[in-house]
């Protein structure tokens, strides 16, 4: 499997050139004109990705995340329910992830650092990061490339399927994984 | 919608740090927060946490900036003079700096695959493959995006962005989606405002099936896991039920008054596009 995706790129390349050669494109033109617009478009989501990360970093920043979990232990705890506590540990995951990839990357990696990326948390862990996306970035980087501001149902529709994703995750996990 | 949220995420955040940190400085004896955090082990369900939680509270704040740990590391007693109070703030101010400057090296760094990406891309197009990719998956892109024309260039972008984004290629899937998000506003009558068609674009973009999560398997392999590959197999059960679960609730959102298009114009152009779409079909 990871063989296969190591060669996606350079397989998609290759039947690209291919199939220009036989339709006898000129290439390196043609890829020139098609390059100069990759520098716009990433300049042009500067200021999106900018006012994103700082909210994010900021509300990190404020610990808020891990008291929220502290409470969430407590409240199962005196609901006798410490055996499903356990997955509170993912609480941080699964509020990062909407927000940011990369945040969200550094809780996994500090989630298999702690309990090990075979372990119950940590599979779950990498089912939970595979099920949902970060939808506030790429809503927030897609359509400021286009200077939409009013998005409509389409967040809604993104994070309705993003509980689905955690949901769906934890449940497989504890079916999958054992709790 | 996007508006309240980054308000209420940094009001709260801001506060929360602001309101915590002050408490901790005021009612803290500096002798017991140091003990408590130099005794507070990564969070488990067994700890006693109605004490150890305001002390483990603090632990965050400072864990983010290099230069308050480091205060907090070496030497305990020096806690008094670097109250929490003033690391949280320092903390969250570093953040916030950190966050535009991240942002800009995240740009520039996308500057190369981009342009990499769409000259392929842009081969790709003038050779007509991405047009006999479209042709084949027609079928379901009519049905979900009924309003954009067949043989369309949004077509062919958003067909790329899902293919790249099924096999976990996040860096090459963006240039495709903006370019799919360029052309369907070519298609878009109130410039501002986001179509049926972007709506539902974004909500399988986010929520696609997953084939090779490329950087979760990297992690797991940094992690010395013996089976790297082993949530994969879930991972496909569950990004398929996202993505049935996002076609469905875009599909019955947009139905819904309140996300109406803003006027009749763009009933009238909907209404419009299934009658043109034999014209434009090559």
């Amino acid at each position: 499997m990871d063989t296969f995706s190591q060669w996606t790129i350079p397989l998609v390349i290759l039947v690209i050139i291919l199939w220009a050669a036989a339709k006898r494109v000129p290439m390196y033109e043609s890829f020139v004109t098609g390059a100069k617009e990759g520098f716009d478009v990433a300049i042009m989501i500067i200021p999106y990705l900018v006012a994103i990360l700082f909210v994010i970093k900021v509300f990190t920043a404020s610990g808020l995340f891990d008291d929220m979990k502290l409470a969430g232990v407590w409240m199962l705890t005196q609901a006798g329910l410490e055996q499903y506590a356990e997955t509170l540990d993912l609480m941080p995951l699964a509020l990062t992830r909407p927000l940011s990839g990369g945040g969200a990357r550094g809780i996994l990696a500090e989630l298999f650092d702690t309990h090990g990326p075979d372990s119950f948390l940590g599979k779950t862990g990498s089912l939970l990061m595979g099920s949902t996306e970060t939808t506030f970035y790429v809503l927030s980087v897609y359509f400021g490339a286009v200077q939409i501001k009013k998005v409509r149902h389409t967040l809604s529709a993104c994070l309705i399927a993003d509980i689905s994703g955690i949901i769906a995750a934890i449940v497989l996990g504890y079916f999958l994984f054992g709790g | 919608m996007l508006n309240k949220i980054w308000f209420w995420l940094l009001l709260v955040g801001i506060l929360y740090g602001f309101g915590k940190s002050a408490m901790l400085s005021l009612q803290g004896d500096p002798k017991i927060t140091s003990a408590q955090l130099s005794t507070t082990a990564p969070l488990s369900t067994t700890a006693p946490l109605s004490t150890t939680a305001p002390a483990s509270e603090s632990v965050q704040p400072l864990a983010e900036s290099p230069p308050a740990s480091s205060a907090v590391d070496t030497a305990p007693d020096l806690l008094p003079a670097n109250s929490p109070f003033r690391a949280a703030g320092k903390a969250m101010t570093d953040a916030a700096l950190d966050a535009a400057t991240l942002s800009v090296e995240l740009c520039i760094g996308l500057i190369g695959v981009m342009a990499l990406w769409l000259g392929m891309l842009n081969i790709a197009r003038e050779a007509g493959l991405v047009d006999a990719l479209a042709h084949l998956l027609r079928p379901l892109m009519r049905w979900l995006f009924p309003e954009v024309p067949d043989g369309h260039p949004a077509q062919g972008a958003m067909l790329m962005n899902i293919a790249a984004n099924m096999l976990g290629l996040d860096n090459a899937a963006t240039p495709f989606g903006l370019k799919a998000m360029r052309e369907l506003q070519t298609l878009n009558p109130t410039k501002d405002t986001a179509t049926n068609a972007m709506a539902t674009f974004l909500a399988i973009n986010t929520s696609n099936v997953t084939l090779v999560p490329i950087s979760i398997i990297g992690l797991r392999v940094a992690a010395d896991s013996t089976n790297a590959a082993e949530p994969l197999a879930g991972m496909l059960i569950t990004t398929s039920i996202t993505t049935v679960v996002a076609i469905v609730a875009v599909r019955t959102l947009s139905k819904r008054p309140r996300y109406a298009m803003p006027d009749a114009v763009a009933d009238s152009v909907a209404d419009s596009l299934p009658d043109q779409k034999p014209q434009t079909d090559q």
